[in-house]
This record gives structure tokens, C-alpha cells and sequence, in this order.
């Protein structure tokens, strides 16, 4: 029972998509709608996570910037995102999960971690010691002024890191095994 | 002097640049910087013989680590070989190497690589720096004897060289630390200048002597030097005759000053000195190998270096800096002598080699120079050095003597290996054509030559010779009258050199009895070299196989094991329990720990997979409940974000796995110590969480401190203060973990792609398939 009955959509390119497909969502935040086959499909949660993808990304952002006076951080926020991501597997399988994320996962590791190690040395180039903190503070008209601490950078990196984390376990996890069992002729 | 040491390596690292248009173009630019070094070395003769020349460069003043660099006599002496001969090996290799040689474009990079990690040592003025040259040098060394690493000799060479050379200079750095520490300085100027004492420094001298015998070859640690002589000939002429061996011998005469009245020191020095110097010079007289054969010789020369600067005295150490410049300047000439007569004949077997000496009498007579100053005939500086050398140990004491006889000895084994280096690579052998020659390029000649007549020319100008090994001899005890000279009259001394002429001669004539002779040896520390290796290799299986079984359970259970052990015992002696906490302080508590303790019971009943995951979430969310009642809002959001990711990378990876752990029920004589260990292990982490929490003694630093601190750090919330500010290191630490285990679980899982048993049909994916590059760069 190996699953090759992925619809087939060539041609879809050119002429205008089909009656049935008008509906096919373009843009790559939301779910592309290809799907691993009829049989694993699952139009509901298909659905949830359409809608709750891009909220829960949103969220995330929010817990990251939030960290510094409540519940929240770069540690949690990051993990946020990657579930969001994990959501977004979970109902479309890897290649959807190829569509929407172009970079790497270990590009968006790296990054991560060099935009972490970056922020910890920065304060060195205006003499503070390593690791130093300060606040900053813009002055916008209509919102007032905003304040929020250096220290966001040193969170932004590790936000970064944690969703690298789990889109990787996505990829080596989820993708990797899932090929692995294809491979070897595995029913899912 | 670091902006030179420095220059070495940053040239070395553009050459292969040059490399690429021309590759003997790139020996010739690199051989500028050792010239002009040389120089450098030379304009600063009169600083350097008076007080000497000293620049510090500190990079770590919090941790005491500086960059001290001297120049004295004893590092112009050592100067004029490594830059002095390293400039004209260089120019050589220019000759030596074919322009479309694959060897050139490293060699010359390392070459100069090499040169410049040499100088470093020698300038060091500061134990800790001289040890990191030390061990470039060893770097160097290895990668220039295994080349491209092709052949299996190159490789076994190479690696001998490195694990003595490496074993040794490890042991050096703790005699260097102990040093150091008993000095209160690293800085080998005020070492010397103040010797410490004490059983510290005794354990420091062995160490330090050790990475000595290894570096410079000395008995038992000298095999490594003739297996070396795989590596081409320049590399042979500059590293294993002229320079880098005697960073050993350097260092004996850096330390001499200050430690040569410890028995712990002249014993070792001189014993392994006057046998090392035998011994090699015994080999020598049946190696067939033209390199094979001036390797042991260099053995053997190391050995006699060792003894002079060893033993301490001013007439022994002038000698040893005479020494030093004639050994290089003689070993460099034979060397390049063996790489000319190889490249001309194709061969380095005296066997085969036949009137060679008739074809090319320029370089003939170039060795016959080079050989009478390594067998100590005037008016050459070997015999300046061989001179002064017997003087110094004929005098005083019965131990003296025997050294002074043990080096007579040596002296004619060095005569007749002198003897037959030239009878071998020049002679007309009876019944045997001669070998066919082609003709050589001045590249190839001309450096064997400038090498040659110093020889001569530093054997009259001995005056110089004097001025410098005088400066560097001025702080130790001994005759402060006696100089190095030609002519001292009839003496003893003169007495001994006509002696080890005679006897060297006439050895090489009784050669045909000799060399078979020579050949069989009772102890062969080759072969003892290679039982240690072999047996640090059986060692590390035994090791392994009783460590490393296999079996999961056996893992767990050591750790378990170890856990409940360790500070159990600690826990049990030196805790005291705590006054009995509350059982809860909110009734919403009671449910969640009851849910948590039936989870826990019901996963270690559980048979399937899937079962006992979803319980162990149960549990991690439960724990999550329980922050949130305790008021750790951060803590729960956590926990349950964590808890969700690893309930779900579970289930993917459960994908692949059988649905129940077992197919039997394992008997009841393993079911029960295991229940018996894990029952333990848990009671012990409660008793430990209750024991810790009660042993607080100082005040809460996070409570307190942290809270007043928090709105300075711009933070309401304590927990992200702590993370980002007070304890940001920890933060970037644990990231830095993390990233590590991501790149661990991708390779795991992708990278080592493995075949399922029974699979029906054959799986195109594995290492090296293109599926798989893709996988493994993302």
C-alpha cells in the first residue's frame, strides 16, 4: 500500500486553474492544499490550521517582545512558532512544509546563533562588557514612547535557534522518516 | 621580533599564491624572509652579546599570558641555523623540486611555516610561548614527513614522529606548569636568574627532560629520526639535521644555567647523552641508506650536543655552541650532498652507488669538507668544538673521565661513519659499474658549497665563534680563561682527537667485518615502540568492549547505579532532613498529584509505545499544572511548550518503531531488579529535592537581590532578567547545546540512512548517494 496518488497538477501552470481549484489558496503563508493523498486527509484540521498558522506565528512574535515584563521570551515564543510549524506538518506533510519555508532549517540555525553571539558581543564595540544591557527608547509620534531593552537581540537569537531547532526535527524527524519508511516500501 | 615570527606565518599562508604561477618561484620568495631575518639577527650582534634583546607583547594581562621574545647569544647561535640554513635549503628546493612536483606547493608553504615556528622558539623568552612553537614545529614536522600521505612508510612515519615527539612535549608542558608555578614566573630570563628549588622542580626537570629526549632524539626515544627520512631531502637537510631536532638540545642549553647542579638533571642528560651518542653512531656504520646513515649520525651528534650543554660547565657549553654551528652547517651540506647525488644517480643505497666521486668532484670535495669537519680534522670548527669538548671533561672529577671517554669513543664511531658517508656516495666500488650521472643545476650546487666553505671559514674565524659562545657561557663555572681556538698546543685534548682519527679510519677499513655486526642488535627500540603502540591499541579495545556494551538497559542502569550512589552517600552523611514540609498549601495540588503519580504507575505497566508516551506527557503537563498553581507562570508556559514538542517528536519517531516494547513479557528475575533500581532512583530524587531544599544556608540570591535589580535591568519579569541579563552567559551556553543536539539528531537520523532487515525491495538511499547530499546540507 504505498502512497504515490498525489494529484496530479501538471500543466496547472499555464492554463487557468481548473473549476474545482478556484478556490486554491496562492499566497505561501496559508496551506498550499496539496496533501499526501485522499486517505490521510484531514479537512478539518486542514482548515484550523489555515486559520491558525499565521495567528499563532503573530503570537509568538508577541511573546517574544512581551518577555521582558511577563510571561513569555524568546525561549517560549521560539517554541511557539516551531508548534506552529509542527501544526502545519502535522496537516500538509513535508512538502508542504518545503513550500512555505524557504531557508534551511540549519540556515535559520545558524542564524539564530550568530545573531545571539552577535547581540552578546556587541556592547564590547561601546566599551560596556560582554553580554551588557541597556535600555532603548524611541520617542513615535501618536504611540508615544516606546521603550524595550537591548536584550531583545540576544532573545530574537534565541528565538531563531528554537524555531531552527524544531523546523530540523521537522525535517530530520518527520520528513527523513517518512522518506525512510517510503523508501522501504512501509505502509504510513 | 613577533611582527617577524608573525610575518613567517602570514607569508607561509599567501605562498601557495605564488605556488600557483610558478612553484619554484614560490621556494625562492619564500627564502627572503629567512634571509632578511638572518640579517636582522646578525645587525643586532652587539645587543644581543651584551645584554640581549628582549620584547614583551602581552594579550592576556588578567591571566598573567604573555608574548616575551629575547634574542642572546644562545638564539643568535640557534638563528644562524634556522634562518641562516633555512634560506639556503630553500633556495635549494628551488633546484630539488620539479616545477610540476604535487609536493612543491605544501612543502614550500610548510617550509616556511616551519621556519617561522622556529624562530618563535628560539626568541621565547616566556615557557608557555616557547611550548606553543614547540609544538608547531612537531605540527609541521609531521605533515612535512607524511606529504600527501599516499605512501604507507610516509604515514607510519610521520606518526611516529608526532605521537613521541607530541608525548614528549605533553610531559614538557607540565614540567613547564610545575616550573612555572614553583618560580611564581614563566618568564625563562627571571627563571634563570633565580633557580627554584625543591621536590616541585624535581618532578618538573624529569618532565621537562622528557619532551628534550623525545624532541632531539635521544636514547630511547631515537627511532623516529631515521624513519623520518622518508620525507624529501630538503625537508630531511632543514627539520631533522639542521633545525628543528635541536630544539631539544636548544633547550638544554636555555635551562643548563639554572639546573645543571641537580643530579635529577646531569644524570639523565649525561647517561642518555654519551649513549645516545654511541649507539647512533654504531647504527650508523651499517645503514646502506645514504640518509638512513647521516640520520643516525645526527643521532649520534644530538647526543654529543646534549652531553655538552648538559653538563653545565663554561668550557663544556663553549664547545656545545661550536658544536651546534659546525653540526648544522656539516649534517645541512651532507644532507643536500644525499639529495644531489639522488637526484643525479636516482639512487641512495651505498651499495649501488659506484664512482660518483669521478663524475661530480665539485660536490665530492664539497662533502669531503663537510665530512672532515664532522670527524673533527683542522683547521675546520669541528675541530674547534671536538677540541674544546674533550677539555672541558678532562678535567676533575672520576665521572668526567668516563664522559670524556664515552665521547673519545663516540669520536671514532663518528670518524668512521664521516669515513663512510664519503666512501659511500663517492667511492669506486670494486666489481661494480659506475653509476650513471646527469648533470646538476647550480640551484642544486651552489647551496651545498655556501654551506660547505663555512666550515673552514668558521674554523678561522674562530674568534667570532668564541666572542659567541662566550657570552652565552659567561654565567656558568668553569675556567674563565680558556677560549676557543685552532691551536692550543700539545695536550691531551689533541691527543684524543689523533686518537679518534686513527680509530675511525681504521674501523672503516676493517668495514667488511664491521657492518654485519652492526647490524644486529639485541634491543631494538623500533620494535618497542611498536609493542607500546600495539598495545595501547589492544588496551583501548579491552577498554571499549567491557565499557561500551551495547545494551540500553546496562546504560541506564550505571547511571541510575552511579546517581543513587554518589550523593546518596553524601545525601546520607552529610544531610539533614529539613522540618516536614506542608503535604500542599492549595487543594487543587492534591488532584494533580494524584493524576501524576497514576500516570507515572501506569507507564511503567504499559506495554505499547504510544501508551507510555502519551502517559509520560501526562506527567510533564501535570508537573506544568503544578507551576502554574505555585505561581511560575514563565515555568508552566515552558513546560507545556516543551511537553507538547516532545510528545510530538516522539510520535514521529514511534512511526518507525515495533507498536509494543516487547514481544514477550521479559521474565520475573529481570523484571524485578529493574523495578527494584527504578523504584530507588525515584525515591532517591525525592529525597534529594527535599534534603536540597532544606540545605539553603546563605539567603535566596534570585529572590531577593534579583527582584531589587530586575527594574534596573529594564525588566518586570524576574525570570526573563535572569535569563537574558544576570545569567545571559548560561543563555547562550544552553543555545549553543542546543544547536549542537539539532545537528546531532539530523545527522543521526539523515545522515546515517540504514537499510531496513528484511526490506523487500533494495533501498537507494544511503552515504553517498545524491539524496543524501541534499539531506545532509539541508
Amino acid at each position: 500500500m504505498t502512497t504515490t496518488d498525489r494529484p496530479r497538477d501538471e500543466g496547472a501552470d499555464e492554463a487557468p486553474p481548473p473549476f474545482e481549484e478556484w478556490d486554491r489558496p496562492r499566497q505561501a503563508w496559508l496551506l498550499s492544499g496539496d496533501c499526501r493523498g485522499y486517505r490521510q486527509r484531514t479537512l478539518l484540521l486542514e482548515m484550523t490550521t489555515r486559520a491558525l498558522f499565521p495567528t499563532v506565528l503573530v503570537f509568538s512574535i508577541y511573546l517574544l517582545l512581551v518577555g521582558h515584563y511577563g510571561p513569555g521570551g524568546g525561549f517560549a515564543a521560539g517554541l511557539v512558532a516551531g508548534l506552529a510549524f509542527v501544526l502545519r506538518y502535522i496537516a500538509g506533510g513535508s512538502e508542504d512544509l518545503g513550500a512555505t519555508v524557504h531557508v534551511r532549517p540549519p540556515v535559520v540555525l545558524g542564524l539564530g546563533l550568530t545573531v545571539a553571539l552577535l547581540s552578546a558581543l556587541a556592547p564590547v564595540a561601546f566599551g560596556a562588557p560582554v553580554l551588557a544591557t541597556t535600555t532603548l527608547a524611541v520617542d513615535v509620534p501618536l504611540l508615544g514612547r516606546l521603550e524595550t531593552q537591548s536584550s531583545v537581540f540576544l532573545d530574537t537569537g534565541v528565538y531563531l535557534l528554537i524555531v531552527g531547532v524544531v523546523l530540523d526535527l521537522l525535517r530530520s524527524l518527520g520528513g527523513g522518516i517518512e522518506r525512510d519508511m517510503r523508501d522501504a516500501g512501509e505502509a504510513r | 621580533m613577533l611582527a617577524l615570527v608573525a610575518a613567517h606565518l602570514v607569508a607561509a599562508g599567501l605562498l601557495p599564491l605564488v605556488s600557483r604561477r610558478s612553484r619554484r618561484a614560490a621556494f625562492g620568495v619564500a627564502a627572503v624572509l629567512p634571509a632578511a631575518t638572518l640579517l636582522w639577527a646578525l645587525a643586532n650582534t652587539g645587543a644581543a652579546l651584551g645584554g640581549g634583546l628582549t620584547a614583551t607583547t602581552v594579550w592576556s594581562p588578567a591571566l598573567g599570558l604573555a608574548l616575551s621574545f629575547r634574542l642572546d647569544a644562545l638564539a643568535l647561535a640557534m638563528i644562524v641555523l634556522v634562518s641562516g640554513i633555512g634560506a639556503v635549503i630553500l633556495v635549494y628546493c628551488t633546484g630539488y623540486f620539479a616545477e610540476d612536483s604535487p609536493e612543491a606547493t605544501r612543502s614550500a608553504a610548510l617550509l616556511l611555516a616551519f621556519a617561522g615556528a622556529m624562530l618563535g622558539l628560539v626568541l621565547a623568552d616566556d615557557l608557555l610561548t616557547l611550548y606553543v612553537f614547540w609544538e608547531l614545529t612537531s605540527i609541521a614536522s609531521f605533515l612535512l614527513v607524511g606529504q600527501g600521505g599516499e605512501r604507507r612508510e610516509e604515514r607510519r612515519a610521520a606518526v611516529q614522529a608526532l605521537l613521541v615527539t607530541v608525548f614528549g612535549g605533553l610531559a614538557m608542558l607540565l614540567g613547564f606548569v610545575l616550573l612555572g608555578e614553583a618560580a611564581g614566573t614563566y618568564r625563562i630570563s627571571e627563571i634563570l636568574a633565580e633557580p627554584p628549588r625543591g621536590p616541585m622542580v624535581t618532578a618538573a626537570v624529569v618532565l621537562i627532560l622528557l619532551g628534550v629526549f623525545t624532541k632531539s632524539a635521544q636514547l630511547p626515544f631515537h627511532p623516529w629520526l631515521p624513519a623520518a627520512m622518508v620525507a624529501p631531502t630538503p625537508v630531511s637537510a632543514y627539520l631533522h639535521a639542521a633545525s628543528m631536532v635541536k630544539a631539544g638540545v636548544y633547550l638544554v642549553a636555555r635551562l643548563a644555567p639554572g639546573f645543571s647542579d641537580l643530579a635529577v638533571w646531569t644524570v639523565p642528560v649525561l647517561t642518555a647523552g654519551v649513549a645516545t651518542m654511541l649507539i647512533g653512531g654504531w647504527r650508523a656504520l651499517s645503514a646502506t641508506d645514504l640518509k638512513r646513515l647521516l640520520a643516525f649520525g645526527t643521532v649520534s651528534q644530538l647526543g654529543f650536543l646534549t652531553v655538552l650543554f648538559g653538563a653545565g660547565g663554561r668550557v663544556a657549553a663553549m664547545a656545545g655552541v661550536a658544536m651546534l654551528l659546525a653540526h648544522g652547517l656539516f649534517k645541512a651540506t651532507l644532507f643536500l650532498t644525499a639529495g644531489a647525488v639522488d637526484h643525479a644517480t636516482g639512487t641512495r643505497d651505498v651499495r649501488e652507488l659506484s664512482g660518483v666521486g669521478r663524475a661530480l668532484p665539485g660536490l665530492a670535495v664539497a662533502a669531503a669538507l663537510a665530512a672532515a669537519s664532522m670527524a673533527g680534522l683542522p683547521p675546520l670548527i669541528g675541530f674547534v668544538g671536538k677540541e674544546a669538548a674533550f677539555e672541558a671533561f678532562l678535567h676533575g672529577r672520576v665521572e668526567n673521565v668516563v664522559v670524556a671517554i664515552g665521547l673519545l669513543l663516540g669520536s671514532v664511531l663518528t670518524v668512521a661513519y664521516s669515513a663512510r658517508v664519503l666512501w659511500g656516495a663517492f667511492a669506486r666500488k670494486p666489481g661494480r659499474d659506475d653509476t650513471a650521472v646527469h648533470r646538476l643545476g647550480p640551484a642544486l650546487t651552489v647551496p651545498v658549497w655556501l654551506c660547505a666553505l663555512a666550515g673552514p671559514v668558521l674554523g678561522i674565524a674562530t674568534p667570532v665563534v668564541d666572542a659567541e659562545a662566550g657570552s652565552y657561557a659567561a654565567a656558568l663555572p668553569g675556567d674563565p680563561a680558556y677560549h676557543l681556538a685552532l691551536w692550543h698546543g700539545l695536550g691531551l685534548p689533541l691527543l684524543f682527537s689523533a686518537i679518534a682519527v686513527a680509530g675511525g679510519l681504521a674501523l672503516h677499513a676493517a668495514r667488511a667485518r664491521l657492518t654485519p655486526l652492526a647490524d644486529r642488535s639485541p634491543l631494538d627500540a623500533q620494535r618497542a615502540y611498536e609493542k607500546t603502540i600495539a598495545g595501547t591499541g589492544r588496551l583501548a579495545v579491552v577498554v571499549t568492549g567491557r565499557l561500551q556494551v551495547g545494551s540500553l538497559p546496562a546504560y541506564l542502569a550505571t547511571i541510575l547505579v552511579a546517581f543513587v550512589l554518589l550523593p546518596g552517600i553524601a545525601t546520607v552523611l552529610a544531610g539533614a532532613w529539613p522540618a516536614v514540609p506542608p503535604l500542599y498549601h492549595a487543594a487543587i495540588q492534591v488532584p494533580l498529584a494524584i493524576v501524576i503519580a497514576v500516570a507515572a504507575l501506569a507507564v511503567t505497566r504499559a506495554r505499547r509505545r504510544f501508551t507510555a508516551v502519551l502517559l509520560v506527557g501526562v506527567i510533564g503537563y501535570g508537573v506544568g499544572g503544578l507551576f502554574v498553581v505555585d505561581g511560575a507562570p514563565d515555568l508552566a508556559l515552558a513546560q507545556f511548550l516543551v511537553e507538547t514538542l516532545s510528545l510530538v517528536a516522539f510520535v514521529f519517531v514511534l512511526r518507525r518503531l515495533p507498536g509494543t516494547f516487547t514481544e514477550q513479557r521479559p521474565p520475573r528475575r529481570v523484571r524485578v531488579p529493574k523495578a527494584l533500581l527504578g523504584a530507588a532512583g525515584g525515591a532517591a530524587v525525592a529525597v534529594f529535592a527535599i534534603v536540597l531544599s532544606g540545605a539553603r544556608t546563605g539567603p535566596s540570591t534570585t529572590s531577593g537581590e534579583f527582584v531589587r535589580l530586575a527594574p534596573e535591568a529594564g525588566a518586570t519579569n524576574v525570570i526573563s532578567a535572569i535569563l537574558v541579563d544576570f545569567r545571559a552567559l548560561d543563555t547562550v551556553g544552553e543555545i549553543g547545546v542546543l544547536f549542537i543536539a539539532a545537528a546531532g539528531v539530523a545527522s543521526l537520523v539523515l545522515a546515517t540512512r540504514y537499510d531496513r532487515r528484511g526490506g523487500r525491495t533494495p533501498v537507494e538511499s544511503g552515504q553517498g548517494s545524491p539524496r543524501h547530499e541534499e539531506d545532509v546540507l539541508g
